[in-house]
């Protein structure tokens, strides 16, 4: 099975934000980044499978040429060769003129099975999957925990609201939106990342994949969200600020 | 192009949640933009609850009918509100931000050539058009989005930015919509639905409950919240990552994929407040939140809150309960 796994470098988890003096994104100069979580468990469920069923696992990313620091890492781990698609990351885009760069370089592999993450932990729109599918043509599902192959197709297994779930049962070439936390990562071994300095990363411009298109939305303007809600915020040391919360949950809010 | 359609999702008769929530939304856009207000139902039931969406002030509600639209599929779903969008060209479609939602939606958008606008937690108008506001970054950052060029405009609406109850009532006329689609464009089989574990402990009982996110680091820590939760009386919960990494069982999680809670007081530590965890608990009648990070969206919501460490916070906040 062929399997291209779109992956996303964005800042750290912990990392402290601020807005760039444009306000047309935030201040990324002094940020550590990472692989975007739900692209690791994706990265994970493509490995996987191809331990089960054989094949090749290739990993799309499009960004800055930091971005090679975590494609590097997605090889260590067992991916066999990365595809970069160098663009440079000023400010928030437009997810339909990103997935067309990307929908072009799938084009070329032609692979049996694409994954991507449920959403991106700094765009967040949760849909550049989604809409890959629809440029490519193939059946879709998303929001998916597991996936097993069932004859010529797969079965996957959907997180639904609430706590519910679903399989649904796909032909194949499809792609899937994977959630995280459903099994466990996998650490990169020393002999992983030795062999990950060997692996091909093929490099291309937007303009090798039919240029940026027309964006049908713009970001306009980034701003931490106004506070809508009076809170009583204590930042004392913890046992003064601790009795002070305890005084108030006692006598003026009365819950204990 | 005219016209705000608002699609709603149902399930068996019964409409999601947050589907008056979008309608809201519909209703006000519409006002504000004078534009008609149409909603739309797909799925088995869906003339059931086309008829408890017809009690407001909107100018029709489209049933979209066809036996292939009985169950849910994405291609059936985007097929059939293709064919009622080319129909009646309104200027913009609105969804609520629900999961099934996510689905599909984004596929029909592109299939227009355009965005859906996901998330949106609130909007303005400038100059006679809608600058949208969602957010990213978790819910750290907020950003104002512009849709350029010609309608149709997508966008899902996110829990809790709209009120059902300002939905001014009326009778709208139900119409059904005869959808042309083929067996063979469904490409996707759904099975049965079915839940993991039975719920043993019911938070939704509960009135006064502790729970813990990602900040705690390490399974060994967890007993320092359950600790903070005797010394409450209360249930111990948790927020996704924390059952994902199993140091609590799923049927503790509270969000949008665990339960949905509403005790007398809530207790965050360490939980950043994704939207994905507010809509699980923000109907709580006191939010107190514990977290390092002075801007953790958690804030926004909370009543009470304490900006430090919970290592050091919540000992002391049980030192402080005892006496
Ligand atoms: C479709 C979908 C469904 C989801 N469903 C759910 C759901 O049902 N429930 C849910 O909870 N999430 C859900 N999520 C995940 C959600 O988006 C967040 O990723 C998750 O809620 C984050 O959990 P957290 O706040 O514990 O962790 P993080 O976001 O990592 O936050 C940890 C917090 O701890 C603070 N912290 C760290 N160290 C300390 C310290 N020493 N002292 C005090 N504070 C500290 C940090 O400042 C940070 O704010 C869902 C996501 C998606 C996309
Ligand atoms: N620049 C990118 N390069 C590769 N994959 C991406 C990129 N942006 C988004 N994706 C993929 O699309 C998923 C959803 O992103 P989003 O639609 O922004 O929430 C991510 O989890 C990635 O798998």
């Amino acid at each position: 099975m062929k399997i291209v796994v779109a992956i996303k470098q964005v800042p750290a988890r912990d990392s402290l934000l601020k807005v760039n003096a444009e306000a047309s994104w935030i201040e990324d100069s002094d940020l550590s980044f990472e692989i975007n979580e739900p692209d690791a468990y994706a990265l994970e469920a493509g490995l996987q499978l191809k331990e089960k069923e054989g094949g090749e696992v290739v990993v799309l990313c499009a960004g800055p040429d930091r971005a090679t620091q975590t494609i590097r890492e997605a090889l260590a781990k067992g991916a066999d060769r990365a595809i970069h698609i160098e663009v440079e990351e000023t400010s928030a885009g437009d997810p339909l003129v990103l997935s067309r760069l990307l929908a072009k370089a799938l084009e070329a592999e032609q692979p049996d099975l694409v994954l991507t993450g449920l959403q991106s932990d700094d765009l967040g729109y949760g849909q550049t999957g989604v809409i890959l599918a629809e440029l490519l043509g193939l059946p879709h599902a998303t929001l998916i925990m597991n996936v097993e192959t069932e004859g010529a197709g797969i079965r996957v297994r959907r997180e639904l609201e609430d706590g519910w779930f679903q399989n649904v049962d796909m032909p194949l070439p499809a792609l899937l939106t994977i959630q995280s936390g459903a099994t466990k990562l996998r650490y990169a071994t020393l002999m992983g990342i030795k062999k990950a300095k060997t692996k091909e990363i093929k490099l291309l411009t937007a303009d090798e994949l039919g240029g940026v298109s027309e964006p049908s939305i713009t970001v306009s303007r980034l701003y931490v969200p106004p506070k809508t809600k009076q809170s009583q915020i204590f930042d004392d040391a913890p046992k003064e600020a601790a009795a002070k919360l305890v005084e108030k949950l006692r006598f003026e809010a009365r819950v204990i | 192009m005219s016209g705000i359609l608002a699609v709603l999702e149902q399930r068996e008769g019964q409409l999601h949640k947050m589907a008056l929530e979008s309608l809201a939304a519909a209703q006000k856009l519409g006002a504000e933009l004078g534009q008609p207000v149409y909603a739309a139902l797909l799925g088995a039931g869906a003339e059931a609850a086309a008829q408890a969406v017809a009690a407001f002030d909107i100018a029709a509600v489209h049933v979209l009918s066809h036996d292939l639209l009985a169950e849910y599929t994405p291609d059936g779903y985007v097929l059939a509100l293709r064919q009622l969008i080319q129909a009646h060209s309104p200027a913009w479609v609105l969804f609520p931000h629900t999961y099934q939602v996510r689905d599909f939606a984004p596929r029909l958008s592109t299939s227009f050539g355009k965005v859906l606008v996901s998330d949106v937690v609130g909007h303005r108008i400038e100059n006679g058009a809608a600058i949208l506001v969602r957010q990213m970054f978790q819910g750290k950052i907020a950003s104002d989005i512009q849709c350029n060029g010609e309608g149709p405009f997508f966008a899902s609406i996110q829990a809790g930015a709209f009120r059902a109850d300002a939905l001014t009532a009326g009778s709208a006329k139900v119409e059904a919509f005869a959808v042309t689609l083929d067996a063979a464009q469904i490409r996707t089989k759904p099975l049965e639905r079915f839940r993991e574990s039975d719920r043993a402990v019911d938070l939704t009982a509960a009135p006064i409950i502790v729970s813990v996110g990602r900040g705690i680091r390490e399974e060994e820590n967890i007993h320092i919240v359950q600790e903070l939760a005797d010394a409450l009386g209360g249930e111990l919960a948790a927020s996704r990552p924390i059952c994902d990494n199993g140091w609590l069982p799923m049927e503790r999680q509270v969000g949008s994929s665990g339960q949905t809670v509403a005790p007398k007081m809530y207790l965050a530590v360490g939980i950043s407040g994704a939207i994905q965890h507010l809509v699980g608990m923000k109907g709580s009648k006191v939010i107190v939140a514990i977290n390092k990070d002075p801007e953790a969206p958690i804030f926004e919501v909370a009543d009470y809150g304490i900006v430090g460490d919970l290592f050091q916070v919540v000992p002391a906040l049980i030192d402080a309960l005892k006496k």
